[in-house]
């Protein structure tokens, strides 16, 4: 009997430390991808060995659903401790009241691609271990027969140079399209991929001086540029429109039927296995404004409603050490959020396959509108984009988006600006 | 009486039987597809959609996906929980709705034609209008179950299977259904002395065959197809369903082939439930045909 006591003591004083931490539950949108939820809980008991005060708990959600569970979950007053958000939506999320700001410690974030801090209202909300970034994929031996320039991140093609190589390759008559945009993809992708585009032409989705309109931004004399352009690509037959599908965006770079592909950085590595050497990762082209590409991916940040934001807070700090964003990247294939972490990849170390799209996202990489207001403007630029293409009329189509935007801008008292 | 077929009477089968191949083949392509592309590799499947080849088992075929769809998520839970969450309320729902219909069918009292009228109303109101509102209140309603009494609802089976238990529109089949029944049968039973819970289990279910038949397909459908609420309602993996669990094959490269292979899994049990009350669909209009 007083040896089983002793070993009682024994083990109540061995477990003391577990006991002792506080749980922090942690909602991520990994749920479906086993390499990511297998990262993410080295992270995690990593972290809960490290210290004794917290011990974070991993839940998970299929992406799909996930945004539509933390709103649920805000309604419902149940939101965890730590959230992943994606980053265009993190100040919608910091307004909405669902996050709070990062305590991290000073220098935490030194050499973090700038696309990877989520900031508003000069505060760090969220934080990124990796980006994406978005190319355009080329071969080689294409644009060499065909006697086009290859563009370098110095020295991008102009918007006069693009629209040439178009036309040159649609007149090879080798290819169905001379362009693919992934017109399929009629989600996030849309502002992502192609409102970089606008703001190279000089317009923008809002006015980023006030967040207040878009008045001007979106249909000015810049924003019809681009819309006329844009339409062009379309009714030249430069590139296959709305009703091009998920399969022949799949397949058509890879078989050979398109020429050139504006893609993100996950498909690269098939690409890269089909073409080899061959293929090139192009950066922007330069509308007048400078090449820009889109920026932000998947970030963590703090509940609002946590009773514990200093122990989420340092979880999200211990997760940002170089190990882990090279483990992230080198499971996922994304973009490592430092430059020291990218020598520990595989892909992004200084001559690796994908280091170009480090370097394009650094120089490139531009944020969408960091305003809860880009929610609702996020849906109405998928909807002009989608109504330019398929030839509605561009500057009643842009006037009629800057309206919607500033109705709901107003309707939300300015969202906080 | 001779039985000799008319020209014409054969030009009209031919033509029913030509018209009946073409919608079994509109209803049967999707499935085939289905299933066909779950054996496919990835490139392979999207390449065979711009040609029949889509539809025919031919090229790379494996096993592959379906591996692959286990390795992605747990879909033997998620089947387990989706036939637990749909029979239980499918049997609920027959048994509560079936007894309300009954009463509002056969019994008198006070506001029965407005309490079925609002009843009905609400066919009208679509449910995601009102999640939002449920999902407020289930959060904090009570609950006694094995650790005693508690608050919340959220990641448990009774609330995706509790809010369902009566709905506007399985009662409303009900009554229709009650409504055309002989009143003679109810009227001798209540002469011999039978109760108004007597009248129901002993006359009207025994007759009721078709409508609980269509009632249970209908209800099936509708359970295992939920995706808004258990969404909303489970946070915690070990109570999600399929159609929540598709969710998990849509990553940034979607595998197609994945995608299939699982949606080919989840749909066995609505075939295998919808096979089994096919027959007693049948079989009740054979036996309830003679009341008439």
């Amino acid at each position: 009997m007083k040896k089983l006591a002793t070993l009682a003591g024994i083990l109540a004083i061995s477990t003391a430390p577990a006991w002792a931490q506080t749980e922090l539950s942690l909602w991520y949108h990994g749920a479906g991808n086993p390499t990511e939820g297998e990262i993410l809980g080295t992270v995690i008991s990593d972290f809960n060995a490290s210290q004794s005060d917290w011990m974070v708990k991993l839940e998970q959600f299929p992406q799909g659903a996930y945004n539509d569970t933390i709103v649920a979950a805000a309604v419902a007053g149940n939101l965890p401790d730590i959230i992943d958000v994606d980053g265009p939506n993190m100040p919608n999320w910091a307004w909405a009241g669902y996050l709070a700001p990062l305590q991290l410690s000073e220098g935490t974030l030194d050499g973090f691609l700038p696309g990877t801090i989520g900031t508003w209202k000069d505060q760090v909300y969220s934080v990124g271990l990796w980006d994406a970034a978005v190319a355009m994929f080329a071969r080689k031996s294409v644009l060499e027969e065909n006697g086009i320039r290859i563009p370098t991140l110095d020295q991008p093609w102009t918007g006069d140079e693009f629209n040439a190589a178009l036309e040159t390759l649609k007149a090879t008559g080798e290819f169905e399209f001379p362009l693919d945009l992934s017109m399929d993809d009629r989600g996030e992708w849309y502002p992502y991929a192609f409102s970089p585009f606008l703001q190279s032409f000089g317009g923008d989705i809002m006015d980023r001086t006030t967040y207040t309109t878009a008045e001007g931004a979106l249909n000015g004399d810049a924003a019809i540029a681009w819309g006329e352009w844009w339409q062009s690509l379309f009714t030249n037959q430069y590139a296959p429109g709305t009703s091009q599908t998920a399969a022949d965006h799949a397949t058509g770079f890879i078989d050979g039927r398109y020429a050139l592909q504006w893609n993100g950085v996950w498909n690269a590595l098939p690409a890269l296995e089909a073409f080899g050497d061959d293929l090139l990762f192009l950066p922007a082209p330069d509308f007048g404004n400078g090449p820009k590409i889109g920026a932000a991916s998947w970030q963590f940040g703090v509940s609002a409603t946590s009773q514990h934001q200093d122990g989420a807070s340092a979880f999200i700090e211990f997760a940002t050490q170089d190990k882990y964003v090279a483990a992230f990247s080198n499971g996922l294939g994304l973009i490592p959020a430092t430059a020291s972490a990218a020598e520990l990849t595989e892909n992004y170390k200084p001559g690796g396959p994908l280091a170009v799209f480090y370097d394009l996202s650094k120089a490139q990489g531009t944020l969408r509108p960091a305003t809860p207001g880009y929610v609702v403007a996020a849906l109405e630029f998928i909807k002009l984009a989608a109504d330019i293409a398929n030839g509605a009329d561009v500057a009643d189509t842009l006037d009629a988006a800057t309206d919607a935007i500033d109705a709901d801008i107003q309707r939300n008292n300015n969202y906080g600006f | 009486m001779s039985a000799v077929i008319s020209p014409n009477t054969g030009v009209n089968t031919a033509l029913r039987y030509l018209l009946l191949v073409v919608f079994a083949l509109i209803f049967v392509f999707p499935i085939l597809f289905m299933v066909v592309s779950s054996f496919k590799p990835a490139q392979q499947l999207l390449r065979d959609t711009a040609s029949i080849a889509a539809f025919l088992p031919v090229g790379d075929l494996s096993f592959d996906n379906y591996a692959a769809a286990f390795r992605r998520a747990p879909v033997a839970l998620f089947i387990f929980n989706s036939v637990v969450i749909t029979v239980v309320t499918v049997a609920g729902a027959l048994f509560i709705c079936s007894m309300a219909a009954f009463s509002f069918a056969f019994l008198e009292f006070k506001g029965k034609e407005v309490v079925l009228a609002v009843l009905i109303a609400t066919l009208i109101v679509p449910f995601e209008t009102i999640a939002i509102p449920m999902l407020m209140l289930v959060n904090n309603l009570p609950w006694i179950g094995a650790g005693g009494l508690q608050f919340g609802w959220l990641n448990t089976y009774h609330v995706q299977i509790v809010p369902f238990l009566a709905d506007a529109l399985t009662i409303f089949l009900f009554v229709q259904y009650f409504r055309d029944l002989p009143r003679e049968l109810i009227e001798a039973a209540r002469l011999d002395g039978a109760t108004w819970f007597q009248v129901y289990t002993r006359v009207i279910v025994p007759i009721s065959g078709p409508v609980f038949a269509t009632a249970a397909i209908l209800k099936f459908l509708a359970m295992y197809n939920q995706y808004l609420w258990p969404l909303l309602v489970t946070q915690s993996e070990q109570y999600r369903p399929v159609m929540v669990g598709l969710q998990y094959f849509f990553q940034l490269n979607i595998a197609w082939g994945e995608v299939m292979a699982y949606l080919s899994i989840i749909t066995l049990p609505v075939l295998i439930f919808y096979l089994v009350l096919q027959r007693a669909f049948i079989s009740s209009i054979a036996s309830t045909g003679i009341k008439g």
